[in-house]
C-alpha cells in the first residue's frame, strides 16, 4: 500500500490540493492512464499484485493501526492499469442516486477491460447523497400517517363505542405502523420494510421519552404558576398561615433555606471525602484501593430510603438526637457520598495516562503530579460529578422524610429541632389534599425543578471546557 | 554519577577484592515528604469512606439478625405486616416491589432502547449532544416531580387505559381487576392508585440510567464493522441488528439491570401514588399494592424498637436484592465486548 502511493500529509482532507501522484509498479505505464480532476472525492480501489482494496472507499474512517491514511478522503484518484497482473476487480463507483434502491447501498463492481475512456467517465460521477430521502419514502410515510388517522377516526369515533384520546393515539400508532409496513412492502423487498418499520419504532420511542420529559417540566411549572406569581411565595414562611389563606399569604422561604443548609452540610463532607476516595483509588492504588472501590460500588446500590432509615435508627432512635436539619444532612451525605465518589472515580479513570506519565517522567513527585496535572485536567469533569450529586441529593425526598421533620417557620440552626426542605414541603402539601396546599406544593416543586435545571446548566457550561467530561 | 556506572562490575569480578566498603547507593531516592503526606492523607480518606460504607452495610446486617431469629424463615413468606399481633412478614411487599419494578421495566426497557438507538444511530449529528444532555437532565429531575407527574397528569388517563386493558384482555390474569368492567358507570377508583400507575412514574425515573449506559455502549460499536455491514448492502436497521445490537448486548442487559435495581428502591412516587395493601397479588391494574420502601416510609414513625428492627430487616433485604442486581449488571457490562467503562 504505502509504497505504491505517495500521499503527502499536506494534501489530506484538502480537496483543492494538487493531485496525488499514484505510482504503479511499472512506472512506464503511468502515462497511459488519465489522472482525474482535483476535488472529486470518489472512491477507488488501487490494485496491487495482491488484490487489495483501499479502505478509504466511502470517506471518513477511523484511524486504524495498519493504515495511518485510513481517515483520509482521497482528493484525487489516479487510475490503475488493468493490464497489470490478472485484471483485478476494480470498484469504480458507488451506487448513484436512484429511487428506492438507495436504501440498499451496494457497491457496483465492474471489471475493467479497457482502462482509458470508459474508466474515466465512470469515475467522474457525482457522489450520491447518502442520507437523502427518496420520494417513495416520504410519500409512504405521510400517506400512512394521514391514512391511518382517517381510518382510526372513522373506526374509533364513528363505528365502535370507544372514547378517550389515549386509546385513539395508541390505535392510530398501531394502524400507522401496519399501514406503513404494508405500503412499503408493495414496492420494496423485506429488508427495506424491516428498516422502515424499525426506524419508525425507534423514532416514536424516543419521541415518547422526550415528550414525557417536556410534559413533566411544563406540567410542574403550569400547575405551580398560581403560586409562583406571588413574590411572597419565595420569601415568606408558612408560620401562622391558615390552610384557607390565599396564595398571597405565606411562602416556601423556610423550605428553600432548609434545603440549602442541609445540602450544604452534606456536600461539605461528601465532596472532600468522595473526591479524596476517588484520588486514593486512582492515584495511590494497590490492593486496598480495590477493596474500597468494591465497597463504594456496592453502596451505590443502597436505596435512599434505607439510607434515611439507617440515620433515623442510629442518630434519632439510638443516640436520641432530635429530628433536625443535621440528621437530614447526614442522610443525604450517606446517599450522595458513593454517587460522588463513583462519578469522580470514572472521571479520573478516563483521564489520559500520558499526561500523568509525562509529569512523573519530568521528575515531579506524585503529589505534584496530582496537584498540578491531574486535578486541573479533570476539574470540569469533577465539577460535573459533584453537581449531579448535588442535584440528586437536593431532589431526593425519602431520606429527609425520615430524618428532618417538618416546620412551618424559618429555622437556621441545623442542630436544633426540625427543619423543612423543598422536597418534603412538596410531599406534605400535596398529600394534604387541599387545593391551595397542592398549588403551593406545585409551586415548591417548580422552584426545586428550577434549582435542578440551574445546576444542570452550570454543569453543562463547565463540561464544555472539555477533557474528563464523562 | 560515576559511582552509578561502576558498581555492576564490582560484584561480578571474579577475584574478590578485599575491601568493598563502597556500597552502591540505592537508586530509588524514596518518597519525598510531600508524597508521604499525600499518600497518608488519601489513605486515611479512602479508609474512612470504606469504614463508613462498610459500617452501614454491617449495621443493617446485624440489625436484621434478631428479626430473623425471632420470625425465622416466615419473615420472608408471611404476607401480613401486623406488629401488634406479632405477625410480620415481607412476602406481600416483596411481590408488590417486584410488580412495580416489572411494570416499570417493561415500559422503560423498550423506551430506553429506542431512545439510545435514536441518539446513537438516527439523530442528526447536530442534535446528538443536545439529546444526550436531555437524557442526563431527565436523570436529574427530582423523583418527587415524577411522582407529581404520575399522580396528577398520568393517573386520570392511565385509569382509562387500565380499564380498556381490563375490558379486552381481562381473561389474562395479569390484567384482571376485581370489578365488573361493563358496569354502567365503571368503578374508576378500582383502577386508580395501582402498581401500574406507580410503575409508569417509576419507569420515567429509571429510564435515563438505562438509556445512558446503552447509548454509551452503542456509540462504541466499531466503525469498521458498521461500514462493512453498510458496504455489504445492509440497510440501517440491518446494520444495527447485525453490528450495533450484538456489540452492545452487554450494555443493554447491564443498563437494564442497573435501572431495575433503582426501580426496586424507588420510594416517593410509589408512596404518592399507590394506596397500601398487604395481600399477595399479581394484578398491577388494580388499586393498592405495597413495596418495601413504601412500607418503611409509612411505618417508621410509629414503630417501636423491635418493629424498627423489622423495618430495617426489610430494608436490608431490599439492599441485598439491589446489590446483587447491581453487581450482576456491573459484571455483565464489564465482560461484554464493549469493555468495562461504566
Amino acid at each position: 500500500m504505502s509504497e505504491l502511493i505517495d500521499r503527502p500529509d499536506s494534501t489530506l482532507n484538502v480537496p483543492s490540493m494538487p493531485p496525488v501522484v499514484v505510482e504503479v509498479t511499472t512506472p512506464a505505464d503511468i502515462a497511459a492512464y488519465p489522472i482525474v480532476d482535483a476535488g472529486a472525492t470518489i472512491s477507488s480501489a488501487l490494485p496491487t499484485e495482491t488484490v487489495e482494496y483501499a479502505p478509504a472507499a466511502l470517506g471518513q474512517y477511523n484511524h486504524s493501526a495498519e493504515d495511518p491514511y485510513a481517515t483520509t478522503e482521497l482528493p484525487v484518484i489516479g487510475y490503475a492499469p488493468s493490464q497489470l497482473a490478472p485484471s483485478p476487480p476494480v470498484v469504480t463507483e458507488f451506487l448513484t442516486d436512484s429511487g428506492q434502491a438507495a436504501m440498499i447501498p451496494a457497491p457496483r463492481v465492474s471489471y475493467q477491460d479497457e482502462p482509458s475512456t470508459t474508466a474515466t467517465s465512470s469515475v467522474i460521477d457525482t457522489p450520491r447523497i447518502i442520507n437523502a430521502k427518496t420520494q417513495d419514502e416520504i410519500l409512504s410515510f405521510w400517506g400512512s400517517l394521514v391514512g391511518s388517522f382517517g381510518l382510526i377516526w372513522v373506526v374509533y369515533t364513528q363505528l365502535l363505542p370507544f372514547t378517550g384520546r389515549v386509546g385513539f393515539v395508541i390505535l392510530w400508532w398501531i394502524a400507522f405502523m401496519l399501514m406503513y409496513a404494508g405500503i412499503t412492502a408493495m414496492g420494496n423487498p423485506r429488508t427495506v420494510v424491516a428498516d422502515r418499520v424499525a426506524a419508525a419504532g425507534v423514532r416514536s420511542g424516543a419521541f415518547i421519552v422526550f415528550t414525557a420529559l417536556t410534559t413533566a417540566i411544563l406540567f410542574t411549572f403550569l400547575r405551580g404558576r398560581d403560586a409562583l406569581v406571588h413574590m411572597n411565595f419565595y420569601v415568606d414562611d408558612m408560620a401562622g398561615v391558615r390552610p384557607t389563606d390565599g396564595l398571597d399569604h405565606g411562602g416556601i422561604g423556610h423550605a428553600i433555606v432548609g434545603s440549602m443548609i442541609e445540602i450544604g452540610i452534606a456536600v461539605l463532607f461528601a465532596l472532600p471525602l468522595g473526591v479524596g476516595t476517588a484520588i486514593f483509588m486512582n492515584e495511590v492504588g494497590g490492593k486496598s484501593a480495590r477493596l474500597v472501590r468494591t465497597v463504594v460500588d456496592a453502596m451505590t446500590a443502597l436505596p435512599s430510603i434505607v439510607a434515611g432509615l439507617f440515620i433515623y435508627t442510629v442518630l434519632i432512635v439510638t443516640f436520641g438526637l432530635q429530628r433536625s436539619g443535621f440528621a437530614a444532612a447526614c442522610a443525604i451525605f450517606v446517599m450522595i457520598l458513593p454517587i460522588i465518589a463513583r462519578a469522580s472515580d470514572v472521571v479520573l479513570r478516563v483521564m489520559p495516562g500520558g499526561l500523568r506519565e509525562a509529569s512523573l517522567a519530568l521528575g515531579a513527585s506524585k503529589w505534584q503530579t496530582v496537584r498540578k496535572v491531574v486535578i486541573p485536567t479533570v476539574r470540569p469533569g469533577l465539577a460535573t460529578a459533584l453537581i449531579l450529586g448535588i442535584a440528586r441529593g437536593v431532589g431526593e425526598t425519602s431520606p429527609v422524610l425520615l430524618t428532618s421533620g417538618a416546620t412551618t417557620f424559618y429555622h437556621f440552626n441545623p442542630f436544633d429541632g426540625p427543619m423543612n426542605s423543598l422536597p418534603l414541603f412538596v410531599f406534605t402539601s400535596v398529600r394534604s389534599g387541599q387545593t391551595l396546599a397542592i398549588s403551593r406544593g406545585f409551586g415548591a416543586a417548580a422552584v426545586l425543578l428550577a434549582l435542578v435545571l440551574l445546576l444542570f446548566v452550570v454543569t453543562r457550561l463547565l463540561a464544555r471546557t472539555k477533557v474528563g467530561n464523562r | 554519577m560515576t559511582a552509578l556506572l561502576d558498581p555492576p562490575s564490582a560484584p561480578s569480578a571474579p577475584e574478590p577484592t578485599p575491601q568493598i566498603d563502597d556500597v552502591p547507593r540505592s537508586i530509588d531516592p524514596g518518597l519525598p515528604p510531600s508524597d508521604r503526606i499525600f499518600f497518608g492523607v488519601s489513605r486515611v480518606i479512602g479508609f474512612s469512606v470504606f469504614i463508613i460504607m462498610a459500617a452501614i452495610g454491617l449495621f443493617l446486617g446485624f440489625q436484621s439478625i434478631p428479626t430473623f431469629k425471632r420470625y425465622g424463615f416466615s419473615f420472608l413468606t408471611e404476607s401480613a405486616w401486623q406488629p401488634d399481633k406479632d405477625v410480620v412478614g415481607i412476602s406481600a411487599v416483596l411481590v408488590g416491589t417486584f410488580t412495580v419494578a416489572l411494570v416499570a421495566m417493561s415500559i422503560a426497557f423498550p423506551l430506553a432502547l429506542a431512545t439510545s438507538l435514536y441518539i446513537s444511530e438516527y439523530a442528526p449529528a447536530k442534535f446528538k449532544s443536545f439529546l444526550v444532555s436531555m437524557v442526563d437532565l431527565m436523570a436529574a429531575v427530582p423523583s418527587i416531580v415524577w411522582g407529581l407527574w404520575g399522580f396528577f397528569l398520568i393517573q386520570p388517563k392511565a385509569i382509562h387505559l387500565a380499564h380498556w386493558l381490563h375490558t379486552h384482555l381481562g381473561w389474562v390474569p395479569f390484567f384482571h381487576v376485581d370489578t365488573d368492567p361493563e358496569a354502567s358507570p365503571w368503578a374508576q377508583t378500582r383502577y386508580a392508585a395501582s402498581a401500574f400507575i406507580a410503575g409508569i412514574a417509576v419507569s420515567m425515573m429509571v429510564l435515563p440510567m438505562a438509556a445512558a449506559v446503552m447509548r454509551q455502549v452503542f456509540s462504541q460499536a466499531p466503525v469498521g464493522e458498521r461500514e462493512a455491514a453498510l458496504g455489504l448492502g445492509a440497510t440501517r436497521w440491518g446494520m444495527i441488528r447485525s453490528v450495533v445490537l450484538p456489540f452492545g448486548r452487554g450494555g443493554i442487559i447491564g443498563g437494564t439491570m442497573l435501572s431495575l435495581g433503582r426501580a426496586l428502591g424507588e420510594t416517593i412516587a410509589v408512596v404518592l401514588i399507590v394506596s397500601p395493601a398487604f395481600d399477595i397479588k399479581f394484578r398491577p391494574l388494580e388499586i393498592g399494592t405495597s413495596t418495601i420502601s413504601q412500607l418503611i416510609a409509612g411505618r417508621f414513625g410509629e414503630a417501636t424498637s423491635s418493629q424498627l428492627a423489622a423495618l430495617l430487616t426489610a430494608g436490608f433485604v431490599l439492599f441485598i436484592i439491589t446489590l446483587i442486581i447491581n453487581t450482576l449488571a456491573a459484571m455483565i457490562v464489564a465482560r461484554s465486548r464493549s469493555g468495562a467503562q461504566e
